[in-house]
This record gives C-alpha cells, sequence and structure tokens, in this order.
C-alpha cells in the first residue's frame, strides 16, 4: 500500500500558516518577477482566478475581490514543505519527495485500518504545521495518484480517500480521462483517443501486451498499477539532476548587452552553487536568450559552450556564458528571457582527472567551499560575483513577499501580548 | 527603550570527532570520553517540524514573565492543557495569552488587560503552546 500526501495549494496554504487573518479567503501567489498565478486557495479558485494567467491581466478581478496577492516567497515554501516531510517520517519509515509539496509513503505490511490513518496523518499535519493535505491510499503508486485526486474533488471524502478494492478504483477510473492518469501527458492521451482509449477506465482495461507494441514499456506498466499490481517502487534517494538549468523572465525587458551579462553571470553563479551541492562537475554549458514571442520581431537563439575542463567554479562558467551571450545577441530587440543550463555533468566522485590536461585548482575549490559557507552563513547572495552587479532593476521583482518567517531572525512573526 | 534582540550570528553547530589530532605521539587521555557539547537547540526544541520561533510583542504577559522583544518557542505538536501559555488566532490577530480551561478564558498576565472569553470551538484558535521563552539581558547595539 502507498499514500501519496499532497499539500492543497501549497505556497497559497503557507501565505497563510502565519496569516490566521487570511485562513480561509482567497489568496494567489505570484511567479519569480510576479509575472502569473501560480498558485491560488480554495476561496480565490472559487472566484474563478484562472490558474497560470499573466498578472496584469486578471489584476482587476484580483482588487475586485480583495484576494490577497504574494509574490513567491520560495524560502518560506522551502523550509514547510521540509517540516511536512520530517513529519510524515513518522508515519512510515520510507518515504519518497516527490515534489516540494508531494510525498509518497509506504505503507506495506502496516496492518491498519488506513482510511483512519489516512485521516491522523491529515490531521497531524495540520495540527503541527498548519498546511492542509490530501492524502490518497492505494495498492499502487499511479492509484495513490488517482486517489489523492479523489481526496480533492470528492467532497464527501473529506481529504482522504483509500482506494483498497478493485470495485472503488474501477469506479473512479470510469470518472477521468486518461490525461488525469500520471505519466499520461496529452500528447499520449491524443494517441489513445485515437485508439477509442478515452476514460482512464479503458485504458486500464486494455491489452497490456498491445499497449507495449503500441506504445512503451512505461505505459505497459502503468496500465499494470490501474489495476493494482505496483511496478513502481519508492525512489527515496532522489536522483541527481542530469541537468540545471537556471532561467528567468525580466521584470524590465532590457534592451541592450549589459543586463543579459549581468544576469547569466547570476544564473550561472546559481547554477554552480546547485551542481556543487550534489557533488558534480561540469563540462558543457548551454546559453540562451529571447524575447518575448508575442511581439513581432521574435528574436531567439543560444548556443552551447565546452569548458576548458571539468569545473564548478562559479567565475569560471559565468565567464564563458557571458562569452555566449557575446556571440548571440543582436542589438534592437527587448529581450524577455536569458537562461544558463549546465547540461554534460560529471560527478566528483566518477571525476578522473587528465594529467595532459588543465585541471580545477585546489585553490578554486577552497575559494568557492568558502563562498558557499560564507553564503550559507549569511544569507544567499551575502557574497557574489562581481559580474553579475547589485541588482539595478533587473534581478527579480518581487512587490508584494511575505517574511522568510521561519529562516530569518528578523523576519519572525511578532505576536501581540 | 530599545527592545533587546537575542539574534544569533551563527546556526552552525559543531559535532567533534577526535580531541586530538591522529599524528604520532601520546594520545589525549579524554579522547574515549568526547561527547557532543550541550545544544541549546535541543535543550528548546523536541519537536524541530512543529516548532516555530516568534517575537514577542507588548506588555500583557508581564506577570508570566514574557517581555516585550523575548523570543517565543512554539510547539505544535503539544495538546494545550490548563494553564499552558498559548499563542491563540483570535479574529484573525496572533496573540499569546495563558489557557484556563477551567474558566474557559485566556488571561493576561498583567491586570491592565481583561481576560477574553473563549467561545464553543475554542481548540480551533489555538496555535501552538508556547513552551519556552528568551531573553536576552544585554541590550545590543
Amino acid at each position: 500500500m502507498f499514500a501519496l500526501v499532497d499539500c492543497n495549494s501549497c505556497y497559497a496554504s503557507c501565505e497563510q500558516i502565519f496569516r490566521p487573518d487570511l485562513r480561509n479567503k482567497p489568496v494567489v501567489v505570484l511567479s519569480n518577477n510576479d509575472g502569473c498565478v501560480i498558485a491560488r486557495s480554495k476561496e480565490a479558485k472559487a472566484l474563478g482566478v484562472p490558474d497560470l494567467q499573466a498578472y496584469f491581466k486578471i489584476r482587476p478581478l484580483l482588487e475586485r475581490h480583495k484576494v490577497s496577492v504574494f509574490s513567491g516567497n520560495f524560502r518560506l515554501y522551502g523550509d514547510i514543505s521540509r517540516r511536512v516531510m520530517d513529519s510524515l517520517r513518522h508515519f512510515s519509515p520510507n518515504i519518497e519527495i516527490y515534489s516540494i509539496d508531494e510525498m509518497f509513503l509506504d505503507l506495506a505490511g502496516m496492518d491498519l485500518p488506513l482510511q483512519q490513518y489516512g485521516l491522523t496523518i491529515k490531521r497531524a499535519i495540520w495540527q503541527q504545521i498548519r498546511m492542509p493535505v490530501s492524502v490518497g491510499l492505494a495498492p499502487s503508486k499511479t492509484l495513490a495518484k488517482l486517489a489523492n485526486y479523489g481526496a480533492k474533488n470528492i467532497p464527501s471524502c473529506e481529504g482522504v480517500c483509500l482506494l483498497d478494492s478493485p470495485r472503488k478504483w474501477q469506479w473512479l477510473l470510469r470518472q477521468v480521462p486518461t490525461t488525469r492518469i500520471w505519466g499520461i501527458g496529452s500528447r499520449l492521451g491524443q494517441k489513445l483517443a485515437r485508439m477509442g482509449i478515452h476514460s482512464a477506465g479503458e485504458l486500464a482495461d486494455s491489452n497490456p501486451e498491445m499497449i507495449r507494441r503500441r506504445f512503451n514499456v512505461c505505459v505497459e506498466r502503468t496500465v499494470a498499477e490501474l489495476n493494482g499490481i505496483s511496478c513502481l517502487a519508492l525512489e527515496e534517494v532522489p536522483p541527481d539532476k542530469k541537468q540545471i538549468y537556471c532561467t528567468r523572465s525580466f521584470g524590465r525587458k532590457p534592451t541592450t548587452m549589459e543586463p543579459l551579462l549581468k544576469a547569466v553571470s547570476l544564473y550561472a553563479s546559481n547554477a554552480a552553487e546547485k551542481l556543487r551541492r550534489q557533488q558534480h562537475l561540469v563540462r558543457t554549458i548551454q546559453v540562451f536568450i529571447h524575447t518575448s514571442p508575442h511581439q513581432s520581431g521574435y528574436y531567439s537563439n543560444s548556443t552551447v559552450v565546452q569548458l576548458p575542463f571539468e569545473t564548478d567554479d562559479s567565475r569560471l562558467i559565468a565567464a564563458h556564458a557571458r562569452q555566449a551571450v557575446r556571440a548571440i545577441y543582436r542589438p534592437g530587440h527587448a529581450y524577455l528571457k536569458a537562461g544558463v543550463g549546465l547540461i554534460e555533468l560529471v560527478s566528483r566522485r566518477h571525476h578522473q582527472a587528465d594529467i595532459f590536461q588543465n585541471h580545477q585548482s585546489v585553490h578554486t575549490d577552497t575559494l568557492m567551499q568558502t563562498l558557499d559557507a560564507i553564503n550559507r552563513r549569511y544569507g544567499r547572495g551575502a557574497a557574489f560575483l562581481a559580474s553579475a552587479g547589485r541588482g539595478q532593476g533587473w534581478p527579480m521583482r518581487q512587490q508584494y513577499c511575505s517574511p522568510a518567517y521561519t529562516t530569518r531572525w528578523h523576519d519572525l512573526p511578532v505576536i501581540r501580548t | 527603550m530599545k527592545t533587546p534582540l537575542l539574534i544569533p550570528t551563527t546556526t552552525d553547530r559543531c559535532i567533534p570527532l577526535f580531541g586530538s589530532t591522529v599524528r604520532a605521539g601520546f594520545p589525549s587521555p579524554a579522547d574515549d570520553f568526547v561527547e557532543r557539547p550541550l545544544d541549546i537547540h535541543d535543550y528548546l526544541v523536541k519537536h524541530p517540524a512543529a516548532t516555530f520561533f516568534a517575537r514577542a510583542e507588548g506588555d500583557s504577559m508581564t506577570g508570566f514573565g514574557i517581555f516585550s522583544g523575548d523570543l517565543l518557542v512554539v510547539d505544535r505538536a503539544l495538546q494545550p492543557q490548563h494553564g499552558d501559555v498559548v499563542i491563540a488566532a483570535i479574529d484573525g490577530e496572533l496573540t499569546c495569552k495563558v489557557l484556563d480551561l477551567n474558566e474557559r478564558l485566556l488571561r493576561a498576565g498583567n491586570l491592565r488587560y481583561p481576560p477574553i472569553e473563549l467561545h464553543d470551538n475554542a481548540e480551533l484558535i489555538i496555535e501552538g503552546v508556547v513552551v519556552h521563552s528568551v531573553r536576552h539581558h544585554r541590550c545590543l547595539r
């Protein structure tokens, strides 16, 4: 048996934890640069606030309904997510962190009234963290995902949905389209539809042999999972990222090269920091810039750069990223987005230095460790590459950011006695 | 008056491996007895996932030893009991008071503040139990 615990409207709920005045009220959270809506509380959804809509477009609607608007405060969301995970470890020795707001629990061999257990989990996470969660329980991970959808959307479930018999999951499978199923994207959904398979129930009933021949073993596995046969095990150790991308839209679109250079310096050093955290080195990077595809004269370009040797040096990666921008920059455009991708990574453990080639010096290793230590201690951005510049309007626009209540001493919630 | 604030400058915690280096020579007789140094975090925080820190502001709890600027250690995993110092959400605002379950009141620690009556579902408004408060006795510049 698996449980999937999913935080309801995670980011919006995080904003309500230390603001009881906002509970049961419409709240939305905006993406980086306050670009578009990325989370909506239940009440905001009920008002018809659309998901992923540009903020400026729906601003009148939000103001009319007095919706509370927050800029994404990922320091807070990350810490709350960590707390939810830590709490969940009390309910199962094996958990998989699937995303910032979803965790799988392995309940194998637990002889328990599962509906009750799901309710206990839900209540505990609310009491301890003030995070509302939905719990889906089923014999496979794919069905647990579906059960979670049921927990959220079937009012009588009250946030906990147990699919422990074929009768129950078959009923729910018949209600939903194939694209509701974990791993079935819209493309695959269209292909299935052309074969006359529309509902998830029809997919579950289809011949696995035929599915493997027409698609692949992954879809065949999904069919088995939909029939209550567990094929996907828990991934307790998250795999290292095979590529690291750092990309962002500009708050104010730059029309000259200088802001682009600063931006890629910053993105390169952020990506390098992530690279060091997972103990990898990079050999090849990709750099891209583009203008808004919704405006005339769309320009987009990218380039791939081989670094002289495997490295995790922010300075070296940033220098090559800047060089790349100089090569692909064309004047006369207002750029919307720039990004740096570290695309060919090698683990430090498996890395073998070539004695005939240059390699990263020990001094650089020490310098990078020091840089990371300073930023860990004094907060992100305490020490940074001068080439990334100090914010001159181009870093993130975050007009409505809440305090980092749980990660900064200066931002603790204030309680009137 | 400037409110004294307790703000640690570092969150690093150290774990000793050995008291002496591994080089030749006489090993420290204390090596076999090395323990982790006392960590105030362990003392103050019993349920890390459910514990939040907050800053008190105001003078209604001075009778219970909580002054403006004190750091409050709030544990949400505990069931609130009679006599606990609690954080409550009243009309959407967070406040710190003492829970009186017998009289169904939230009491202040200062006569100038009248008690607040608790209505039907009192447990709904209790946000957590204040298990410790931390005072700084030397003003920081």
